[in-house]
C-alpha cells in the first residue's frame, strides 16, 4: 500500500483540491509545475545549500541520556529546535519562497498560529526581499507576543484575523480570501500539511529532510536506521509528517502523533481532531475535521497556538484510517508536566506543541532496548509567558 | 421543465437574482424576504446555506452567516422552513453554499429534500467540476436539479468551454477574481472580459455577480449578460430596525425600477 499522494491529489479518500473557481488558476499552476521545479537540479541546489547554510542543517539527533534512564529506553530528539527562526517551519518557507520565485510572484501572505510558521515565513520573504503578510487569530497575536514582534522587525505586517475564534482556522481562512482578491502576483505559503492539492505533498517533501537526517544519524550512532518508533506532535501535522516520511513504508517503524486534547477529549475544549472528528471538507481538502451534524466546523481549543486547529492535513486521517500510525492525545496538564520534565533533565525548553509529543513517553510502554525518536519540532522560548504564569518562577 | 430553464426562455434580458443569507436577521425571516423579494419583482433567488468558514465570502456575507448561525439556522431547519414555499412561489429557487454542510447531510437525501421543497439548482463553489461530474452530477440530475458553475477573469478557454458543457442551467459569471462584496465597479480590464467570453457563443445564459451593489452596476452588468446578481449589498441592506418589507422594496426599486 502506498501512504503517498496520488496522481489526482488523494491520499486514500482524503485530500483533493475542493477550491472555489477563483482560486483555480493558481492551484492549477503550482499543480502542473511544483515537481518539476522542486526536483530540477538549480532548484535542489539552492534548498539544500540554503537548509545547510542560512537553517544550519542537519540539526543534531540527540540521545536524551537522563530522559532515556528515567524511561528505562532510548529516547533520540530531533532537534528542530535549534533551526533558524526555532523550529521545524523554515524547512518548508525555504522550500516555498524558491518555487514562489521560480513562478515570478513577488508577494507573499500566510497564516501562522503559534507565529512560528508566520515568523519563518517573515524571515525567508526578508531573505529574498518579498513583500510579506502574515494573518494571526487576533487571540493567538495576543498569546504569541514575541513571534508578532520578531515579524513586524523583519518588515511584515502582521494582520489579525478577527473572525471566529480568531486562532489559527480563521488566519487561514483570511489568508485564503487575501489569495482570491489578489490572483496573478501572490504566492500563499502554506504551513502545515493541509490545504488543496498539491499543498499537503508539496509541504511533505519539504520537511521530508527531518526523516532523511534520521535515518542516517541513527545509523551513524546506532548502526541501524530504523528506530523502534518514531513520535511526533500534529495539528495540522507538518512536523510529523517529515518525521514519518521516510518511515513510511518501513512497516516495522511504528509512527505515533500526538494531538492536543486541549481540557481534555471529554470536554468542549479541545483539538484533538482524529479521536473526535468525522471526515469533511476544511480549507479545500477532504480530511477529518471536529464538526457538528449540520457540517459546521467547531472551535477547537489548546494552549498550543499551533495545534489549535480544527482539521488535519489529509495524509494523517489516511495513516489514520488504515491505521499504519498511531494517533494519541495530550491534555494541557500533561504536556506542561513534560515540557517541565524535558527542561530540567536535558536542559532543553521545548515549545508547548512539542512537549505533546513528549506527554506520549508517560503514555506508551517502553522497552530497554528500544530506540524512540521523538521530534522536538519548536522551541519554548514563544512560550515563555506562558510556562511563567503556571510554574510561578 | 425547471424553472431555472423557464425563465431563460421567457426573459433574454434585465434578470434580477438577489442573493441572502437563510436565517438572517432572524431565524424566522427566511420565508417573509423570499416572499417580500418575489413581491418586489425579483426574477431569481439564491438561499444562502450559511457556513462556518465561507473562505470565498467577504465580511458582509460572513457576518450574516454567523448571525444565521447563532440564530440555530441548519440545513434541517431551513427545508423546515421551505417546505411549503411552492404554495406561495413560482419563480426559481437556487440553494448556495459551502460543500461540507451538504455533505454531513448526504448528498443524496439532500438532493431529494431540494427536489421534495421545489429547489430549482445549487450553487456550491468549493464542489470541484472533477468532483462534481463523478460522483455528484447523477443524483443532481435524478432530482432535476442545475449545478451552477462560476468563472472568473482568470478562468482560461479551454476551461470556459469544459463548463459551458458541464453546465445546464445557467453560468454565473464573477466580475472580478474577489471573495463577495469586494468591487463596487465595472472597469475597463472586466468590460474586456465579459466581451471575451460573450465572444465564445456559450450554449449557457450568463449572470453576472460581485460587485452588483445599485442601479448603476445592474444595469453595467445586464448590458454584457442576460441579468445580474445582488448578494453583498442585498444583505447590508437587511440591516437595520425598519420592517422587512420596507427594508426589501426600498432596496428592490433602487436597483431596477422598470421591473
Amino acid at each position: 500500500m502506498s501512504y503517498q499522494v496520488n496522481e489526482k491529489g488523494y491520499y486514500g479518500e482524503f485530500g483533493g483540491a475542493y477550491i472555489p473557481e477563483m482560486m483555480v488558476p493558481n492551484i492549477e499552476e503550482l499543480r502542473r509545475t511544483y515537481l518539476e521545479i522542486i526536483n530540477s537540479y538549480d532548484f535542489r541546489q539552492e534548498f539544500i545549500g540554503l537548509l545547510k547554510n542560512y537553517v544550519g542543517r542537519p540539526s543534531p539527533l540527540y540521545l536524551a541520556k537522563r530522559l532515556s534512564e528515567k524511561y528505562q529506553s532510548n529516547i533520540y530528539l530531533k532537534r528542530e529546535d535549534l533551526n533558524h527562526t526555532g523550529s521545524h517551519k523554515i524547512n518548508n518557507t525555504i522550500g516555498q519562497i524558491l518555487v514562489a520565485k521560480k513562478l515570478g510572484k513577488h508577494r507573499i501572505i500566510a497564516e501562522t498560529g503559534a507565529g512560528q510558521h508566520g515568523l519563518a515565513t517573515a524571515t525567508v520573504c526578508a531573505l529574498m526581499g518579498l513583500k510579506c503578510i502574515v494573518y494571526m487569530g487576533a487571540v493567538d497575536v495576543e498569546r504569541q507576543a514575541p513571534n508578532v514582534k520578531k515579524m513586524r522587525m523583519l518588515g511584515a505586517e502582521v494582520i489579525p484575523a478577527i473572525s471566529g475564534n480568531q486562532t489559527l482556522k480563521d488566519a487561514t481562512n483570511e489568508a485564503m480570501r487575501d489569495w482570491i482578491n489578489n490572483p496573478v502576483d501572490t504566492h500563499y505559503i502554506i504551513g502545515s500539511v493541509v490545504g488543496p492539492h498539491p499543498y499537503p505533498d508539496m509541504v511533505a517533501r519539504f520537511q521530508s529532510v527531518i526523516s532523511e537526517e534520521i535515518r542516517w544519524q541513527l545509523e551513524e550512532q546506532t548502526g541501524k536506521e530504523n528506530p523502534t518508533r518514531v513520535i511526533a506532535c500534529v495539528g495540522g501535522g507538518s512536523n510529523a509528517a517529515g518525521a514519518f516520511y521516510h518511515f513510511l513504508d518501513q512497516e516495522s517503524v511504528e509512527l505515533i502523533g500526538v494531538e492536543a486534547a486541549g481540557k481534555g477529549v471529554d470536554t468542549h475544549e479541545t483539538a484533538a481532531t482524529l479521536t473526535l472528528g468525522s471526515p469533511g471538507v476544511l480549507h479545500s481538502s477532504r480530511s477529518i475535521l471536529m464538526q457538528t451534524d449540520d457540517g459546521q466546523v467547531t472551535e477547537p481549543y489548546s494552549i498550543s497556538a499551533g495545534l489549535d486547529y480544527p482539521g488535519i492535513g489529509p495524509m494523517h486521517a489516511n495513516l489514520f484510517t488504515t491505521h499504519r500510525a498511531k494517533y494519541l492525545w495530550a491534555t494541557d496538564a500533561e504536556v506542561l508536566d513534560s515540557a517541565l520534565e524535558l527542561t530540567q533533565l536535558e536542559g532543553i525548553i521545548p515549545a508547548l506543541e512539542s512537549a505533546h509529543a513528549l506527554a506520549a513517553l508517560k503514555k506508551i510502554q517502553l522497552k530497554p532496548e528500544e530506540v524512540t525518536v521523538i521530534n522536538l519540532s519548536g522551541r519554548g522560548d514563544k512560550d515563555m509567558e506562558t510556562y511563567l504564569k503556571h510554574f510561578g518562577y | 421543465m425547471n424553472r431555472i430553464n423557464k425563465l431563460f426562455q421567457e426573459k433574454k434580458g434585465q434578470i434580477l437574482s438577489v442573493y441572502f443569507t437563510a436565517g438572517y436577521p432572524n431565524l424566522e425571516d427566511t420565508v417573509p424576504v423570499i416572499e417580500e423579494l418575489v413581491k418586489n419583482g425579483v426574477d431569481l433567488i439564491e438561499i444562502g446555506m450559511p457556513f462556518s468558514d465561507p473562505v470565498a465570502d467577504g465580511p458582509v456575507i460572513q457576518h450574516s452567516s454567523l448571525i444565521a448561525l447563532q440564530n440555530g439556522m441548519s440545513i434541517r431547519k431551513l427545508f423546515e422552513q421551505l417546505k411549503d414555499i411552492r404554495q406561495t412561489v413560482d419563480i426559481p429557487l437556487i440553494l448556495m453554499g459551502y460543500i461540507n454542510p451538504v455533505l454531513q447531510y448526504g448528498v443524496k437525501a439532500f438532493c431529494q429534500k431540494c427536489k421534495e421543497v421545489g429547489i430549482d439548482g445549487l450553487i456550491i463553489p468549493d464542489l470541484p467540476m472533477d468532483v462534481f461530474e463523478e460522483e455528484f452530477k447523477a443524483v443532481f440530475e435524478a432530482n432535476d436539479l442545475h449545478n451552477i458553475f462560476l468563472i472568473t477573469p482568470q478562468t482560461s478557454e479551454e476551461r470556459l468551454r469544459k463548463i459551458d458543457e458541464v453546465s445546464t442551467g445557467f453560468i454565473y459569471m464573477v466580475s472580478s477574481n474577489s471573495t463577495t462584496g469586494a468591487k463596487t465597479s465595472v472597469s475597463e480590464f472586466q468590460k474586456e472580459y465579459f466581451e471575451r467570453v460573450n465572444s465564445l457563443s456559450l450554449k449557457n445564459p450568463r449572470l453576472i455577480g460581485f460587485g452588483i451593489s445599485n442601479a448603476e452596476t445592474f444595469a453595467n452588468a445586464c448590458q454584457y449578460a442576460n441579468g445580474a446578481i445582488i448578494g453583498s449589498a442585498f444583505v447590508k441592506a437587511m440591516e437595520g430596525s425598519e420592517p422587512l418589507g420596507q427594508k426589501i422594496s426600498g432596496f428592490i426599486n433602487s436597483i431596477a425600477t422598470d421591473i
